[in-house]
């Protein structure tokens, strides 16, 4: 297997890099204190191509590949976990769908002002009453002549409150289980739906999450996106690419964490020499290194795999799992490494304990990935 | 317009001696568009964005010298010349000069940008040759540039040691750029997708027609005799006493040891 990367990905990942650096860290400690979501970054990477990356230039994005978006995840994961997660929510839930089941009136429409950087998308699936047990939605949407009305609540949505546009799920059939959930294009604006409150989180502050409430909500009779009753299955094949895309964040604020510890342990001077001459702290930066360079690889291989067209359900819940408790590892070993100094906001390493959590979390818990995996060896 | 540019390791690379005591290790590596020669980039784009015209980028080097090239491309110039053969390589500036002067008889241009300097080598030398063996004026060290395309004239500011110097120069002319010229742009997706695309132009030293003997190492002025590692990293100090204290021997050192003041 040949494994280098193009011209093209070596680029991309410097174009990351460089923003990263010159745009997000220095302002990051401040949008994580206020958390406040930092909307003008998004317009310039709008304007970067960036919001578009993987989707074809006919529908106003940049044609690039799997892979060149996992290395600007991991770039603007490095900055700010917060930053990637709304980016990677932005493409990987909320402009995905629209490129995958679109019509092509519905991808003109919608996806072309997302890839182009002009919009935000978000992705709603998750309810009060419906959270790993994503099936058991309670959203409902009911065809009344030229319209479908839509009642519900989807919580815990990010970029609710920032997105023009939302792709969400609802009962279409009752009684039907998975069989009867169908997806949906609601636009800002449309009648009935608004936004809630922005929930107050231990991590990815600056990340907009909030609720998205639709009461008697109305949308013309097209905006059923794919097919009737399929939006389950629609949804599971979005995860697996979301899966992948959450992977890449995890290796991003791992290598934060390796960097910083690592850096700190050799200036820091304690028993007359530097920490990273005591064993016990080697021990802690060689398991990190050793965890972030397999999930780093595994994902990368997982990236060109998805290309090559193959079904990643479990590759992509194995990545997710393990790259996302690796940064927990590595979060957690590298405040402890910083001691005093990693527990206070001094220093950025306090912010990725708080940050790396929500990798276990979102887009399927560390136990769903399990699941997941178990049910794919046949269990 | 013209910009010459030069793909060269990163400010952050490890420099390791290579075998042979001559020339550094390219192993590990990462490479980068010179940082002086991005300020040329974009200010050529720049007055493109105004005044119309092409940009074409021109650098000579080995193979990998092609991203240096994209990179330009993808930031939005319009064409790339690569000087690649196994015999301009190994050469100084003299050398360097000689064959990029060549080429661009062929390559019509009102202004040449580069930078500075390269921050490999630092010889600040290939542009000023250049200019020279063109017989063209050249401004170096700017930070400020503005073009009169109806009187074919450029003036361009130089910050000086404590003063800084504007000059009037009628174009065609060469112009080397200075941190403080403008911000470099970041190539765009798009760019970077286009420049994928974009044909590089490759010329050897039959195209050039330029005899071995004039370039390359057999065409160098003056010879490397031997690289070293300087043999302990340059290391800063802590002054640790109390504040007062601190400052008198801190400018103690200053005057005594570095000799600054
Ligand atoms: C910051 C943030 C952003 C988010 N963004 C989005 C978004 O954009 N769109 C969206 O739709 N959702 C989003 N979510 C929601 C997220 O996907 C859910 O939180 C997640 O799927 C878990 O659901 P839950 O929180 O209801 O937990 P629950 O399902 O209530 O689970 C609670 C605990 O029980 C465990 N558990 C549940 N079922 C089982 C089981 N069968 N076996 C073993 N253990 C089990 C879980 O693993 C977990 O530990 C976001 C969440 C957060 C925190």
């Amino acid at each position: 297997m040949d494994f280098r990367f193009t011209e093209e990905q070596e680029m991309i990942r410097k174009l990351a890099r460089d923003l990263t650096e010159k745009e997000v860290i220095p302002k990051v400690a401040e949008w994580d204190a206020s958390g406040r979501f930092p909307r003008e970054l998004f317009a310039r990477m709008g304007e970067l191509g960036l919001l578009g990356l993987p989707f074809p230039e006919e529908w106003g994005g940049a044609g690039a590949d799997t892979l060149s978006y996992v290395l600007v995840l991991e770039e603007l994961a490095r900055g700010s976990l917060g930053v990637a997660l709304s980016y990677e929510a932005h493409v990987s839930l909320g402009c995905t769908p629209l490129y995958l089941f679109g019509t092509e009136e519905q991808k003109r429409k919608y996806l072309v002002p997302c890839a182009q950087g002009k919009w935000l998308a978000c992705f709603g699936l998750t309810e009060p009453g419906a959270g790993s047990d994503a099936g058991a939605t309670q959203t409902t949407a009911v065809l009344d002549g030229d319209q479908w009305v839509i009642n519900g609540t989807k919580c815990f949505i990010t970029n609710a409150s920032q997105a023009e546009v939302a792709v969400i799920t609802a009962v279409t059939a009752k009684g039907m289980g998975t069989r009867g959930i169908s997806a949906f294009i609601v636009p800002r604006g449309a009648p009935g739906f608004r936004v809630g409150k922005a929930y107050d989180k231990l991590g990815v502050r600056c990340s907009d999450t909030a609720e998205l409430i639709f009461e008697d909500c109305r949308i013309p009779r097209e905006n059923l996106l794919g097919e009737l009753n399929q939006g389950f299955k629609q949804f599971l094949k979005t995860l697996d690419g979301g899966r992948l895309g959450v992977a890449a964040l995890a290796v991003g604020l791992a290598q934060a964490c390796l960097d910083q510890a690592l850096r700190y342990a050799q200036q820091r001077v304690q028993f007359g020499q530097p920490l990273s001459k005591f064993q016990a702290v080697q021990f802690k930066l060689a398991d990190m290194a050793a965890e972030l360079d397999v999930a780093r690889w595994y994902t990368y291989r997982l990236a060109v795999v998805k290309d090559e067209g193959a079904r990643i359900t479990k590759e992509a819940a194995i990545a997710k799992l393990f790259a996302s408790e690796a940064a927990a590892r590595a979060a957690t070993q590298a405040v402890q490494i910083l001691g005093a100094y990693g527990f206070s906001s001094e220093y950025p390493v306090e912010r990725f304990y708080r940050d790396a959590k929500l990798l276990e979390i979102g887009e399927g818990t560390s136990e769903i990935q399990r699941l997941v995996i178990a049910r794919e060896l046949g269990c | 317009m013209v910009v010459l540019v030069k793909h060269v390791p990163d400010t952050e690379a490890r420099i390791a001696v290579a075998g042979g005591g001559r020339s550094i290790s390219e192993e590990g590596i990462n490479f980068v568009l010179n940082p002086y020669d991005e300020f040329a980039v974009e200010e050529a784009l720049r007055l493109k964005e105004r005044l119309g015209g092409q940009v074409t980028v021109v650098t000579l080097g080995p193979e990998r010298a092609k991203e240096a090239l994209r990179t330009a491309l993808a930031m939005g110039a319009d064409e790339a010349v690569h000087l690649r053969d196994d015999a301009l390589e190994g050469g100084d500036a003299l050398s360097v000069s000689v064959a990029l002067a060549r080429a661009l008889k062929d390559i019509p241009f009102d202004l040449i940008l580069c930078g500075k300097q390269a921050i490999d080598d630092d010889s600040c030398q290939v542009g000023p040759r250049v200019a020279e063996l063109l017989g063209i004026p050249q401004v170096t060290v700017v930070t400020k540039l503005e073009v009169d395309a109806a009187a074919r004239t450029a003036r361009a500011q130089r910050e000086m040691d404590g003063y800084s110097e504007v000059v009037e120069t009628p174009l065609p002319a060469l112009v080397s750029a200075q941190k403080g010229l403008n911000e470099p742009r970041f190539p765009s997706l798009p760019g970077i997708m286009k420049a994928k695309r974009k044909e590089i132009k490759t010329l050897n030293l039959a195209s050039l027609g330029l005899d071995a003997s004039q370039v390359g190492r057999a065409g160098q002025g003056a010879e490397v005799q031997a690289l070293e590692v300087p043999s302990r990293a340059r290391r800063g100090r802590i002054l640790t006493s109390d504040p007062p204290a601190a400052a008198a021997e801190l400018a103690a050192l200053l005057r005594g040891e570095a000799k600054v003041l």
